[in-house]
């Protein structure tokens, strides 16, 4: 066993745990992080976009050094049916601001840098070092780590479980449960590198401003999930995820999926002649607020992705898992500094102040929405993009058709698609979930 | 059922870097004799292909392709089908971009 004690363990070094970490150790306190990567980052995957605001309360003058791809001026959804989209595009010079508000990243190298930030911040941090299963002691008070180090049991206060979506000493220690098929989503990605010129070109951007598409449509046939096409300065990402549950149905392949979506008229021009150098793939927690495990007990707390805290209906992931470890630290701070012990009832001032931040307000606002679009994805992933895609058709198209006729053709194929109680009962289901 | 277009996977498994640990498989199927729907779901839903059918109709895993994703964990382990771990520290995937 490691000798030394620590004030807290911090389990993972993704974004939640360096936020974690980064605030603990800011604060004066004895901090060991964990990552079984080879470096911060090495393990994981993002779209990306980073969103400054949170990141900014961790480093304000993040923007100097960090490394960021593409500001975003312009963000598109598309839906698409198999050969066409259906486009709504927001462009806006005013995203060209002093201190943009999104930018690109890629994951590996902002996680590196992000972690060089902790480490100047006075945090231990061991890499290559895989947490085996929690310490625990006769009473189940989580009281360290055991890793897959030689004597490597090691000791702390609290442990901060930052362990990402696939969690395994949470739910092997039986502090929470496995993620369940329908409550989280495959995605594989690739990195499409063509020259910076090419990339400004085709999305028509000046310097070092970007765009996104967000993509859904008969690219998931069928299965909750879309698509993504993110611009970087040198490279594209592009990836498409649909819900697990909805793989083990359908028998559809990711891969498959990914190079549909690669091949789709609308996409294919924006990659052509791309050098492909990295295919990956991870998982996202989509359960939102009904997905919420216990957030403390004696002896740790959970935050990020392992507490399910993602958005799936913004794309909001990093920053809700930056700021939950953000809050954790905080949290612990203020318990250690009353020199009160790290028990669920002191530490429930974690649950407390996450409840009282953007956090958990926004995953309670889409509380309903998970569940609405896995019930319905056929009519939204499927159905309603073909109607939508259709109608456009039949709008833009001249063929001497009086007009008054097209339009009722395009009703009666919504209609007869999805009936006028099933079309209102959509309309009012999907209401209801965003409100 | 499966898409109409065909991926081979190994190649795009080939941009990727690996340190693998050679001898110690981090996911290991239950022997059986006729596969579970849990575990014949895997053979197309691991995103790296690393279920593949043997001749006698069972399961079966080669890790080495493997992107740490967690999919099969969570369609395989509840069924107790497969067993599920990290690969030890350092090993595994390792992305460039991610
Ligand atoms: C394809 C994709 C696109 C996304 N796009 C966006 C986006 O555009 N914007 C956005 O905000 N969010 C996005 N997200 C979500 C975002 O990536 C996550 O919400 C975020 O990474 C969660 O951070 P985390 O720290 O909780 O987990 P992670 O970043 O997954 O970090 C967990 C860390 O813990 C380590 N670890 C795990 N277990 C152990 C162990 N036992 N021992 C040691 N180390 C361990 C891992 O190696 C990893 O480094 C996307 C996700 C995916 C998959
Ligand atoms: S973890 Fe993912 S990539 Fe690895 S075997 Fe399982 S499904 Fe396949």
């Amino acid at each position: 066993m490691i000798e030394e004690r620590f004030d807290a363990i911090v389990v993972g070094a993704g974004m939640a745990g360096n936020a974690a970490a980064l605030t603990m150790a800011q604060r004066g306190m004895k901090v060991l992080q964990l990552e079984r990567g080879e470096y911060s980052g090495s393990k994981n995957v993002q779209g990306a976009i980073l969103y400054a605001d949170m990141l900014e309360k961790l480093i304000p003058d993040f923007r100097e050094e960090a490394p960021l791809e593409r500001h975003l001026v312009e963000q598109r959804f598309w839906m698409l049916d198999d050969k066409s989209h259906v486009g709504l595009h927001y462009k806006s010079d005013d995203f060209n601001e002093e201190k943009p508000n999104r930018y690109t990243i890629i994951r590996a190298q902002f996680d590196k840098w992000f972690s060089s930030k902790v480490k100047e911040a006075g945090a231990t941090v061991l890499c290559e070092t895989t947490v085996t299963e929690l310490a625990q002691d006769a009473y189940g008070k989580v009281i360290g780590v055991k890793t897959d180090r030689r004597d490597g049991e090691i000791h702390a206060d609290v442990v901060v479980l930052a362990e990402g979506v696939n969690g395994l000493l949470g739910t092997r220690a039986g502090l929470r449960e496995r993620p369940k098929p329908e409550n989280v989503a495959l995605a594989v990605k690739e990195m499409h590198f063509l020259p910076r010129e090419t990339i400004e070109a085709r999305f028509n951007l000046k310097g070092d401003e970007g765009a996104v598409i967000e993509a859904v449509g008969t690219i998931s046939r069928g299965m909750t999930g879309m698509g993504f096409i993110y611009s970087n300065k040198e490279c594209i990402s592009l990836g498409i995820g649909c819900l697990v549950s909805d793989f083990q149905k359908t028998g559809e392949t990711p891969y498959g999926l990914l190079e549909r979506f690669k091949q789709h008229p609308s996409v294919a021009p924006l990659i052509e002649g791309s050098e492909v150098k990295e295919y990956s793939a991870h998982l996202i927690p989509e359960g939102g607020y009904n997905a919420i495990p216990e957030l403390c007990g004696d002896g740790w707390v959970v935050v990020g992705d392992a507490a399910q805290l993602n958005n799936a209906v913004h794309r909001e992931g990093s920053n809700l898992a930056m700021t939950s470890g953000r809050i954790a630290a905080e949290a612990i701070f203020q318990v250690k500094s009353r020199r009160d012990p790290m028990t669920k009832a002191n530490l429930a001032l974690y649950k407390k102040m996450l409840e009282d931040s953007f956090v958990i307000k926004d995953l309670k606002k889409y509380k309903d929405m998970p569940a609405l679009l896995h019930n319905q994805s056929q009519n939204f992933f499927l159905t309603y993009p073909q109607l939508v895609s259709k109608a456009m058709q039949n709008f833009v198209r001249v063929d001497g058709t009086p007009k008054k006729e097209k339009e009722s053709s395009t009703l009666r194929s919504f209609v007869s698609a999805r009936s006028w109680t099933g079309l209102f009962g959509d309309a009012f289901r999907f209401a209801r979930a965003w409100r | 059922m499966s898409t109409d277009v065909a991926v081979r996977v190994e190649d795009k498994l080939f941009y990727n870097r690996y340190q693998v640990d050679p001898g110690r498989a981090h996911i290991k199927v239950r022997p059986h004799t006729t596969p579970t729907p849990q575990l014949k779901a895997l053979l197309n839903a691991c995103p790296a292909r690393c279920y593949e059918l043997n001749d006698k109709g069972q399961v079966e895993i080669t890790v080495d392709g493997c992107i740490e994703c967690g999919t099969c964990r969570v369609i395989g382990e509840p069924s107790g089908d497969i067993e599920w771990s990290y690969p030890r520290g350092g090993y595994g995937v390792l992305f460039k971009f991610g």
